[in-house]
């Protein structure tokens, strides 16, 4: 910026901003700070911000009554087992097309996108069968495929986008200097190719953590993540926000944390490359 | 450098992805297609005959359908809307220096994050709960009866609980887009006069258009997959107030059992998707070549 910023206009817009933003992020923050509450303050007229008597009881109701840690480890390995199969699958195909492109890649590329355009709800009944049938419905194991089939174009772009930015010179330069291939891989490549490898892994464990059509509907007690336990609680029985609001914490603020992190990857990641 | 060797290599590196996602594409469409022209109900198993387009016809004329197709557009719609002014206004501002940047983009990205039943549980209980939300809250102190949101204006509700999620969303793209923007040519616009209306809607506007255009299309294939937010907040009701295409199917399928009827809907689900995809799928395929 070139252009000198008076301190006054820079303070309005400060105090401005800041007001949009926490009026933004003020749910998250609401959620947080009823986690904390009793259930008789959490429903409290007039509401405490902080003036409360913080309590940590919510957490462990909810740990000791729902089976919490089974949902939050099918989370986890749904959510990181899906993504890591995808980059075993995606890394090779990304890279040919990076960097072996032939006549055909740009229409493997667009064919793959459009396996993402397809509508859930238009598959939904076959998979359902399917999974009855093969003893897949409400395992982890069936979560696993699902979620990577319907990441896998996403990765695949994610990391093409990437590894197009390795400059192929640089391995040419390298089989002159006499390295060979597999060095070529360890010492050139692979140093260059790890951060956009990174930055796939870490949106694509986001998009899987919080995937709620497949999630829902293909499972039960056994195999339910997150956003499916989550769920349960749209039928309450007596008091239940503060409750409510431990469970939401603790199944966002992994997500929250990690999606920090990866703020600068987001707008490509999804944007498929057509917004840098 | 790309040998006949090296061409096979990539061929076959390029195989696991392309088999995985053929089979994901080919064998459950073609069994939705199939099944949507049988007539086939869980609850009656060894009954499935063939039905010819009866559930096409079913599905078509269900009154519930035309509500259906009428939310499902008025949910994009009203997201879009709301997104694409909010995420404008927003980048403009987050665009401007001021203390505490980073801090206030983390704040505003946040909601992106949030997984979908989270959120609608949070704002359906905590916010628009008649009794004990906060809104009913803050409408008794100002004198005012609360409003049951969820009741009264429940479709209305659903798009601002889906527009928060993906608010964030728009404004990163907008913002990112934004920063784009050639701050020399705003200073010479300025330079010469211009107020900043004409700077915002001759230089900023038309910078923005493919971003927001990318903004629509991709939002668009996600909301027509609005399901979460409803299932945990009004079920599709009250009535089919707030059924939208997906969950109507849902519902069919699952609900009712009828795997006919549901997989008519789910073809109809994915020739809307398509004809939606058809536009991005141009705008991305127009980068490639850049």
């Amino acid at each position: 910026m070139a252009r000198a910023v008076t301190p006054a206009r820079k303070a309005t817009v400060t105090v401005f901003a800041w007001g949009v933003g926490l009026l933004i992020f003020f749910p998250i923050l609401w959620t947080i700070l009823t986690s904390f509450k009793t259930e008789a303050e959490a429903i409290a007229s007039p509401p405490s911000f902080v003036g409360f008597d913080w309590t940590l009881e919510n957490y462990s109701t909810v740990m000791e009554r729902s089976n919490y840690f089974l949902h939050f480890l099918n989370s986890v390995v749904i959510s990181v087992g899906s993504t890591l199969i995808g980059l075993l699958v995606a890394i090779p195909a990304a890279w040919s097309m990076a960097f072996v492109p032939g006549k055909r890649t740009k229409d493997v590329l667009m064919w793959m996108l459009s396996t993402k355009m397809l509508p859930p709800v238009g598959v939904l009944i076959p998979i359902y069968l399917i999974f009855r049938d093969t003893g897949l419905l409400d395992t982890r194991t069936g979560l696993v495929i699902v979620l990577t089939l319907i990441n896998l174009p996403i990765i695949v772009w994610m990391l093409y986008t990437y590894f197009k930015e390795i400059p192929v010179d640089i391995l040419e330069a390298a089989r002159m200097d006499g390295a060979s291939l597999r060095a070529e891989i360890i010492y050139v490549l692979t140093p260059m190719a790890v951060p956009g490898i990174a930055s796939t892994l870490l949106l694509n464990i986001i998009l899987a953590w919080n995937e709620a059509f497949w999630t829902l509907n293909l499972t039960a007690a056994n195999a339910a993540p997150l956003t499916a336990f989550i769920a349960s609680y749209s039928s309450p029985e007596g008091l239940f926000y503060a409750k409510l609001s431990a469970a939401s914490t603790m199944a966002i603020a992994p997500i929250l944390i990690m999606g920090w992190f990866s703020q600068k990857q987001l707008v490509r990641g999804l944007t498929f490359g057509a917004v840098k | 450098m790309a040998t006949q060797h090296s061409k096979s290599a990539a061929r076959f590196m390029i195989s696991p992805a392309v088999l995985l996602l053929l089979g994901w594409m080919l064998i459950p469409l073609s069994l939705t297609l199939y099944f949507s022209f049988l007539r086939y109900n869980l609850l009656m198993p060894g009954t499935e005959e063939w039905a010819g387009f009866l559930n096409y016809r079913f599905f078509l004329t269900d009154p519930a359908f035309f509500d259906a197709i009428w939310n499902t557009l008025l949910l994009v719609g009203g997201v879009l809307v709301i997104t694409i002014v909010g995420g404008v206004l927003l980048a403009l501002l987050l665009d401007q220096p001021f203390w505490g940047q980073g801090i206030v983009r983390i704040l505003v990205i946040a909601p992106f994050f949030v997984m979908p039943t989270v959120s609608a549980l949070v704002w359906k209980n905590m916010f628009m709960n008649p009794v004990n939300g906060l809104f009913a809250f803050l409408a008794k102190a100002v004198g005012l009866e609360p409003f049951d949101f969820l009741a009264h204006a429940p479709l209305s509700s659903i798009i601002l609980i889906v527009a928060w999620g993906w608010l964030p969303f728009a404004t990163l793209i907008l913002l990112t887009a934004l920063q784009s923007l050639d701050s020399e040519q705003l200073e010479a616009a300025e330079m010469d006069g211009a107020s900043w209306l004409s700077r915002f809607f001759y230089i900023m506007l038309p910078h923005l258009s493919r971003a927001i255009t990318v903004v629509i299309l991709i939002q668009t294939i996600f909301l027509l997959s609005v399901f979460a937010e409803i299932l945990v907040t009004t079920n599709g009701g009250p009535g089919t107030a707030t059924t939208n295409l997906t969950f109507l199917v849902y519902a069919q399928s699952l609900l009712q059992f009828d795997v006919g009827a549901g997989s008519a809907g789910g073809v109809v689900a994915i020739i809307l998707a398509n004809i939606v995809a058809i536009f991005l799928m141009r705008m991305i395929g127009k980068n490639l070549d850049a």
